[in-house]
């Protein structure tokens, strides 16, 4: 991600300050004021990242309306996103599109830096880790679905370990493990296999269109 | 539509699948079976009163500071039966089955504490 910071002092980017009745002073002195303009300069790719978080987002927040019968015990919807941009564009995107969610559902949600944002973090954090190695599983035995399983235990395992470590470190919470493991196990399977039909029909479709391109260019 | 869902799971996502499930029913069995209790600890004042087997069904009487409570034991599980305690919270708390399991009597100074073979942490502190 480049940016830069470009401030432009052409006679075209000038501030116009319309409807100001004020002395010829304060008015020669707001028009020769330079206007400064910070410009990021984004990729393609950024913009991709982007977009896919925002979809991410969109899930967080359609999420929070289901209820759950143990806080923790969530779908985990947005990580759907997450394998997708995995197997299409890489580690290095899915990685951005993860955090970036964590963060911005942080801020939408409010809870910014607060123990559930730490959660989320590990959480996510240590699902990237492990799917940075199973991603490279072959290919042709293991496919999204395998993806999603581990990426949900490791997702469940780095939320337990803030769990112990900081906010409860009492050896009772073992007895909630079994109830995040199925569930790590029955979401990770449910999300892996929506990913693997979505990308399905994503590729069909672009299939699609280039044979429909290819008989009007022919 | 089953059959949609099921093309897209690879052999190696059955294999993920099926380690998945035995690692999750390992987890269920080796967190959630208690141990088998063996034997009642009954508390007096802090100290040890009497430990008894839970094999054989008994009621044991013991003498507090408010009165005497009974404990009774039948069929591998043990319960107060009454108490002069005011609130009743340990009579309430009914029979104890799982080694580590406790029942505390605070006014009359009376516990009961099922144990195992092997001892259970029942608190961690750093």
């Amino acid at each position: 991600m480049t940016a830069s910071t470009t401030e432009k002092q052409g006679q075209g980017t000038r501030c116009k300050v319309q409807g100001v009745s004020a002395g010829p002073e304060l008015s020669c002195a707001l028009h020769l004021e330079p206007c400064s303009s910070i410009l990021l300069n984004t990729t393609a790719e950024d913009h991709h990242i982007a977009r896919m978080a925002a979809v991410a987002l969109g899930l967080t927040v359609l999420e929070s309306a289901i209820p759950s019968p143990l806080p923790g015990v969530k779908p985990g919807l947005a990580n759907i996103v997450t394998l997708i941009v995995l197997a299409r564009y890489g580690w290095r995107a899915a990685a951005w599109v993860s955090l970036l969610r964590v963060m911005a559902g942080s801020l939408l949600f409010g809870n910014f830096l607060t123990p559930g944002f730490f959660l989320s973090l590990s959480g996510a954090a240590l699902s990237l880790a492990v799917l940075a190695l199973v991603r490279h599983l072959p290919g042709r035995w293991f496919g999204p679905v395998s993806h999603s399983i581990y990426a949900a235990f490791a997702h469940i395992t780095g939320q337990l370990l803030v769990v112990y470590l900081w906010l409860i470190p009492h050896a009772g919470i073992a007895y909630l493990i079994p109830i995040f493991a199925t569930a790590a196990l029955v979401f990770g399977t449910v999300n892996g296999l929506i990913a693997a039909r979505f990308m399905d029909n994503k590729s069909l479709l672009i299939h699609e269109n280039h044979e429909r391109h290819e008989k009007f260019t022919a | 539509m089953y059959s949609t869902a099921l093309q897209h799971i690879k052999p190696g996502d059955w294999l993920t699948l099926l380690c998945g499930g035995i690692f999750v029913a390992m987890l269920t069995l080796s967190l959630w079976s208690g141990d088998r209790a063996d034997k009642a600890v009954i508390r007096s004042g802090g100290k040890i009163f009497s430990v008894v087997p839970l094999s054989r069904d008994q009621q044991i009487e013991v003498r507090g500071p408010l009165g005497v409570s009974i404990i009774s034991i039948r069929q591998r599980e043990a319960r107060i039966a009454s108490d002069p305690s005011p609130r009743q919270y340990c009579v309430r708390q009914g029979w104890l089955k799982q080694a580590g399991e406790i029942a505390l009597c605070l006014p009359n100074q009376v516990s009961v504490e099922l144990t195992g073979s092997k001892k259970r942490y029942d608190s961690l502190n750093y």
